[in-house]
């Protein structure tokens, strides 16, 4: 059995979720992974670098420029003969190619797998993570995206004793349709690390009362190095954009740290960060089923705390 | 320009899930059942689109047990014009769902499919994106903003690390994010109007589809529960116990 994985990448290094998938896919047999683009040889190199990864194909052509999901699923679809699996995070990229990928094989795909347990056999959270589903596929060929959260990333580099780097092989697929056209794209611009990637995290909730009121946490999330998140009621009331949101409808996270800020504990939140290693929260209401998940809690005033949190990092 | 809006029956976002003691699933006898809330929003933004000119029918489908009416029925006091029931007691997965919408777009010819991007039962968020593969039509997923002008949508998505606009060429498939609208409640006129507007009922086998389920459920169990640890008094006992006792920071 042999596995293809597509990865995200940003032309020049593989993205921690898509080293969680690697990981998920080392437990089905063999790894093969895809990097498609436009220029993207360095990113080739680094995934060749990957521990348990067999063979690196590159789809290298401006078609796959901004890795829109037409192109991508049909250049799937053309490479999935040879594998029994086809993997990807389930990352924005991957929940947009993935199930359209598996319409094309006429395959129920399997969406934020947890846990592997055989071939065909597969763990998902179901109902905003209040169950964990064991689902087995008769489909003779699996579709899946995987939950990044649930399985430890692949090393960015192999061992010693883990041999030499892939074979790198460019795949045809120049001529893949693409009917839709990108137009412009518009990333937040912070140096901060990815959501889904970092090792802190510190969120903010409807207590935070406004959008300008978010530069308090900015203070501390840039002293812990750490990514600032929100929970679907700061987004619905537009304090921050919707990438910022934690949750089942928005990211799934879990940093060694985990910081919730005038956040309630909707259970909707708690799927996106309940395998945080440790959680931290702090807010006024003392009921907040949010203390019921923390390692530690603080029931204080976030405009009182906040602000201390900062002198205090600030002082150590 | 003809608008299908694909709407399912959902435990109420409200409800907490309870899983059957026999880990067969999810408690849904006696519960409280709603329209998935990411529908609501497609419904929205497709009723927009009528009342700004752009299209001229909206059509709500939902698929399921015969329960399913008053989903539809839901759509229509939200403005659709009529609803169509694909009736069956088959548990349906996004695969046959794509397939049975795919000989409804057929039949119907809509310009556009606005879709939820996940429900909120099966989190699987895989229908929409099914659909467009089936009929070979582009797809705009994780929709922030939609506009339709000339033949072409343009549509603004959320993905990892911020937004990304497309423009594709109708006919199409877009899938609702959050931050596309708010959907507006029913008025009570509104709900007795669409008492009144027409609901079709057709079978899978009508459609030339068969639904059965790929995956099979083995078991359904509660997710491992957290331990609720200890309250601390001020921001400085934090940051110490963060600092020797979890050596997080």
């Amino acid at each position: 059995m042999t596995s293809l994985v597509l990865l995200d990448h940003d032309a020049c290094a593989i993205k921690q979720p898509s080293r969680s998938a690697v990981a998920a896919a080392r437990l089905l047999g063999e790894v093969h992974v895809l990097v498609a683009g436009h220029g993207v040889q360095a990113a080739a190199v680094a995934a060749a670098k990957l521990p348990g990864v067999a063979r690196v194909l590159v789809a290298d052509a401006p078609v796959f420029a901004h890795r829109l999901a037409e192109p991508l699923a049909a250049l799937l679809v053309s490479l999935a003969p040879a594998y029994s699996h086809l993997l990807a995070a389930a990352s924005a990229e991957g929940k947009n190619v993935m199930p359209r990928v598996a319409a094309l094989l006429d395959v129920q795909p399997i969406t934020e797998v947890a846990a592997v347990v055989g071939p065909d056999v597969f763990v998902r959270p179901i109902y905003a993570g209040n169950a964990l589903a064991t689902v087995r596929s008769a489909d003779s060929r699996q579709v899946l995206t995987v939950r990044a959260a649930s399985f430890d990333p692949v090393p960015t580099e192999r061992g010693p004793a883990e041999g030499g780097d892939a074979a790198i092989e460019a795949v045809a697929g120049t001529d893949m349709p693409s009917p839709g056209r990108f137009v412009s794209a518009e990333l937040s611009k912070s140096g901060r690390p990815e959501l889904t990637a970092a090792r802190r995290v510190i969120s903010g909730g409807r207590g935070m009362q406004s959008a300008d009121n978010f530069a308090l946490l900015d203070a501390i999330a840039d002293k812990l190095g750490a990514a600032v998140g929100a929970s679907r009621a700061a987004v619905d009331a537009g304090f921050v954009p919707n990438d910022f949101q934690v949750g089942q409808t928005g990211k799934i996270v879990a940093p060694e740290l985990y910081v919730a800020i005038g956040i309630s504990g909707a259970i909707q939140h708690l799927a996106g960060m309940k395998d945080s290693k440790v959680i931290v929260a702090i807010n006024k209401d003392e009921e907040a089923p949010i203390f019921q998940v923390a390692d530690y809690g603080l029931v204080a005033d976030l405009f009182t705390a906040l602000p201390e949190l900062a002198a205090e990092l600030e002082r150590s | 320009m003809k608008i299908l809006v694909p709407v399912k029956r959902v435990v109420d976002y409200n409800v907490k899930a309870r899983v059957k003691s026999d880990g067969t699933g999810v408690e849904t006898a006696g519960v409280k059942m709603s329209m998935n809330p990411f529908d609501e929003i497609a419904v929205e933004e497709a009723v927009r689109l009528k009342e700004k000119g752009v299209a001229t029918e909206v059509v709500a489908v939902s698929m399921g047990i015969a329960a399913c009416a008053e989903t539809i029925r839901t759509a229509l006091a939200m403005g659709a014009d009529r609803g169509i029931l694909v009736e069956t007691d088959v548990e349906l997965q996004p695969l046959a769902v794509a397939k049975l919408l795919k000989a409804l777009v057929e039949r119907e010819q809509p310009l556009l499919v606005i879709a939820g991007k996940q429900a909120i039962d099966d989190d699987l968020g895989a229908t929409g994106q099914m659909l467009a593969a089936l009929l070979g039509w582009p797809q705009g997923t994780f929709a922030s903003k939609l506009e339709v002008e000339g033949g072409s949508a343009t549509v603004t998505r959320e993905v990892d690390g911020g937004m990304e606009t497309l423009a594709l060429p109708l006919p199409a498939v877009i899938t609702a994010d959050l931050r596309l609208n708010e959907p507006r409640y029913a008025s009570l006129p509104n709900i007795m109007r669409a008492r009144k507007k027409p609901i079709e009922t057709v079978k899978p086998a009508d459609l030339g589809v068969d639904p059965t389920p790929r995956l099979t459920v083995l078991k359904v169990v509660e997710p491992p529960r957290r331990q609720a640890g200890k309250k601390v008094g001020s921001v400085a006992e934090l940051v110490a116990k963060l600092k020797t006792e979890a050596k997080v920071i």
